[in-house]
């Protein structure tokens, strides 16, 4: 009945202008890294809100980034096959359940384990109607959102209702999985954080927050974010998947068996969203209906500011990660953040300019004065509007820089073996 | 099309067949969990019979035939709006806010009700219209961004919620100052029930008449129906899809905007926390399952509705209501599928069609290969 949206527009986006192709080397990213910390440690003195890095606030974002970058993944490598899979919202909530129900009696990592496969077995379903059957993308991705709190709620009342600790709508409680420290930094790093120095406070709070009381969890998560791209990049499984996103057809011809490769990705793409509602549930130790609030939108967000990347991705989960933690921390942390957001869309405009975009780097220029006026003009901003945060800066850079976006040349559309063209 | 009683069978079978296989599977599901398919059933049957609860499915069905109309506008042209769930709920906030103001109160009744609704639909197609502006000139995908621009208005609906926010009596709900006299819509009464019809059922009806009639009457819903079939013939033949996307994603969204409506000025008079969300998405569900087409819609939206309502009386026999979750997601899901698979059939036996008039019949498995 459908095929997969509308071309119109697109233009803007086709062909980069010559000289932009280049890619940064390993070190600009650390120094765009340290710049970035430089001009928050700037904010932070002028605001006094010291919360913005402390070491507190850092672990908070680590712990709130873990999920949304977990679902991330499961939209990359659906999406690098080819498939638009935003199912995971409800791939994601299935995790959730799987791991209350395993989680409870076996404890976390079985969790985790049950997690994984609940959310399998919904990418399965996305699978078998996006590959097999041909059903366009985000209409399968609708339904199975559908489906699946209908299902864990279901589910949670036969299951929970009559558990110790448990309830209709949520899980006797999940024991925490292990945390653990650096040896030897945290009281090294602790000091140094208290003295409010310039840069290496913030260094400080943030190593503090990466290497103390880590949950296990979000190490295994780091390692499937290297994992990503080392098989999706660097090993011919990973061509061949990332082949059939680009262009099925020519891979069809090489002798890739499309369908099967696709089926793989999806079933992934599940996977890692279950994961990613496992860790949701066990780090708030316990499965609550409704607990993923979007989170699978918002993994998908991550991963397009992340330009279809492993890399871009974990940085927009941990920025999403970063306001959702900001949030918990008081108001002026919160308030602070309007003046980075200011200076984010300055700099922006600054390097528009330079690259001789003057529509793109006026509207930039604009929304970041204004952003500016707010924070000057105002003492607080109200915590309801922080929550939208991830979704307005998705939204600003998908307006702003999306020249620099390249999705999969073949996402979304619905592959027919032998119908080329 | 010709209307042979072999084409109006494959227009009744993917739905028929959809409806039978998601009964199968809840069937099997609720024999699994220990439960008695056929006692859920005759439950929801008793409960369907109850009056207020004919009401209520009436007027839910009213609600969602709305949300479907505004989805379909888009899926004819091959436009996803994921955002008339952002956009209804902006909508009927702000609507509420305008119509339940102080100075409003000395207006005189049917220009308030007029004003309200012209509101909505303006607010609703603003909404849209961020997303259809970063289509056209951004090329920002509407799913993407309808998807954020939903999350936004969630958050967004928070803050000003609390800003126009007055305490409802006797609970800890917030919502907007009620809508005196003047400003409601009166209900139509019906034997046996205390719930009244949505007066703006009348409303529905009229939506469905128009879309009916712009889609298969008008240049504009010629164009529409064309850009969906294919992009590239509509823009050879003289089509400017950016325009159709900008006005149809406007219009979708003003449909968006109407949603809320007939419960806003029918019933709760007042947008308070509990007002219904995910609207949006029942919408996508119900035009999906009445195929775009005014009718279908409308019976899938009453489907939608009795399914809802007769749930209830579910948890109460013992059985967790959300089976019927599960089951209208089944449908959506099966029903989608059977339609694709419909749409081959028809494809093999046209090609066979052609190739016997031709005189050279292929075998049917080399065609369909």
């Amino acid at each position: 009945m459908m095929a997969s949206g509308l071309a119109v527009g697109a233009e803007a986006l086709a062909a980069p202008p010559p000289g932009r192709g280049r890619r940064l080397g390993a070190g600009w990213y650390l120094v765009i890294a340290i710049g970035a910390l430089a001009v928050v440690s700037v904010v932070r003195m002028l605001t006094g809100a010291d919360d913005l890095t402390s070491g507190g606030t850092v672990g908070a974002a680590l712990t709130a980034a873990v999920p949304i970058a977990m679902a991330g993944l499961g939209g990359l490598w659906a999406e690098r096959a080819g498939v638009v899979n935003i199912g995971l919202e409800g791939m994601m909530v299935l995790g959730t359940w799987g791991a209350g129900f395993a989680g409870y009696q076996w404890g976390p990592w079985a969790g985790v384990v049950f997690g994984l496969l609940l959310g399998a077995l919904g990418g399965l379903l996305h699978a078998i109607a996006t590959v097999t059957f041909g059903v366009d993308h985000i209409i399968s991705g609708v339904a199975i959102n559908l489906l699946a709190p209908g299902t864990a709620l279901f589910l949670s009342k036969l299951y929970f209702t009559k558990a110790p600790g448990g309830g209709q709508r949520q899980s006797p409680p999940i024991s925490d999985a292990q945390h653990v420290s650096l040896p030897g930094v945290s009281s090294l790093l602790d000091g140094l954080q208290r003295r409010h120095w310039f840069l290496v406070s913030d260094l400080a709070g943030v190593l503090r927050g990466l290497t103390v009381q880590v949950s296990l969890l979000s190490i295994t998560a780091a390692l499937l974010l290297a994992g990503t791209l080392y098989v999706l990049w660097r090993t011919p499984f990973g061509l061949r998947l990332r082949s059939c996103g680009e262009a099925p057809v020519a891979a069809e011809s090489l002798g890739v068996n499309v369908y099967k490769y696709k089926y793989y990705a999806v079933i992934a793409s599940g996977a890692f969203a279950g994961l990613g509602g496992a860790f949701l549930a066990i780090s708030s130790s316990q499965f609550r209906d409704g607990q993923t609030g979007g989170r699978g939108f918002i993994g998908l967000a991550a991963m397009i500011f992340g330009n279809w990347r492993p890399g871009g991705l974990a940085v927009g989960a941990g920025l999403f990660g970063y306001t959702d933690a900001v949030q918990l921390r008081g108001s002026d942390a919160v308030h602070a953040l309007l003046l980075l957001l200011a200076i984010a869309l300055l700099a922006l405009a600054v390097v528009q300019v330079l690259a001789r975009r003057v529509g793109i780097a006026a509207v930039a220029a604009v929304l970041g004065v204004a952003f500016g006026w707010w924070f000057f003009a105002s003492d607080e901003l109200p915590p309801e509007l922080v929550g939208a945060a991830p979704y307005v800066v998705t939204l600003l850079v998908l307006a702003l820089a999306s020249q620099r976006l390249r999705m999969p040349k073949a996402d979304g559309r619905i592959y027919r073996r032998g119908e080329s063209g | 099309m010709r209307l042979t009683p072999r084409a109006v069978l494959l227009a009744i079978v993917a739905p028929l067949g959809a409806l039978v296989f998601a009964a199968l599977v809840c069937s099997v599901i609720l024999l699994l969990t220990n439960h008695s398919p056929a006692d859920t059933v005759q439950a929801m049957i008793n409960s369907g019979k109850r009056p207020r609860i004919f009401v209520n499915s009436i007027n839910s069905a009213t609600n969602y035939y709305l949300s479907a109309v505004a989805v379909a506008i888009g899926f004819r042209m091959n436009l996803f709006n994921i955002g008339v769930d952002g956009q209804y709920r902006m909508a009927a906030l702000l609507a509420a806010g305008f119509a339940g103001a102080t100075w409003i109160d000395g207006v005189p009744g049917p220009l308030r009700v007029v004003a309200t609704i012209a509101l909505a639909m303006l607010v609703g197609a603003a909404w849209a219209g961020v997303a259809a502006i970063l289509k056209v000139t951004r090329g920002v995908s509407e799913v993407i961004s309808t998807i954020m621009l939903n999350a936004v208005a969630t958050y967004l609906g928070q803050y000003l919620l609390l800003k126009l926010a007055v305490p409802v009596a006797g609970s800890n709900n917030i919502g907007t100052r009620p809508i005196t006299a003047g400003g409601q819509v009166p209900g139509l009464a019906y034997p046996g029930s205390t719930s009244k019809l949505y007066g703006l059922i009348v409303l529905a009806v009229l939506v469905g008449l128009v879309y009916w009639f712009v889609l298969s009457r008008t240049r504009f819903g010629f164009d529409i129906r064309a850009t969906g079939l294919s992009e590239s013939a509509a823009v050879a033949s003289g089509v400017s899809v950016r325009r159709m996307v900008l006005y149809a994603m406007l219009f979708s969204g003003a449909v968006a905007g109407l949603v809320g409506m007939p419960q806003l000025l029918g019933s709760s008079h007042s947008y308070s926390l509990d007002f219904p969300a995910g609207l949006g998405f029942i919408g996508m569900a119900v035009a999906l399952l009445g195929r775009n087409h005014p009718a279908g819609m409308a019976l899938a939206a009453l489907l939608w509705g009795v399914l809802d309502n007769s749930a209830n009386s579910l948890d109460v026999a013992g059985v967790p209501k959300e089976i019927v979750a599960i089951m209208q997601g089944v449908i959506v899901l099966s029903v989608v599928v059977a339609y694709e698979l419909v749409r081959r059939y028809r494809v093999r036996v046209e090609q066979r069609e052609v190739g016997r008039a031709l005189g050279t019949t292929k075998v049917p498995a080399e065609v369909a290969a």
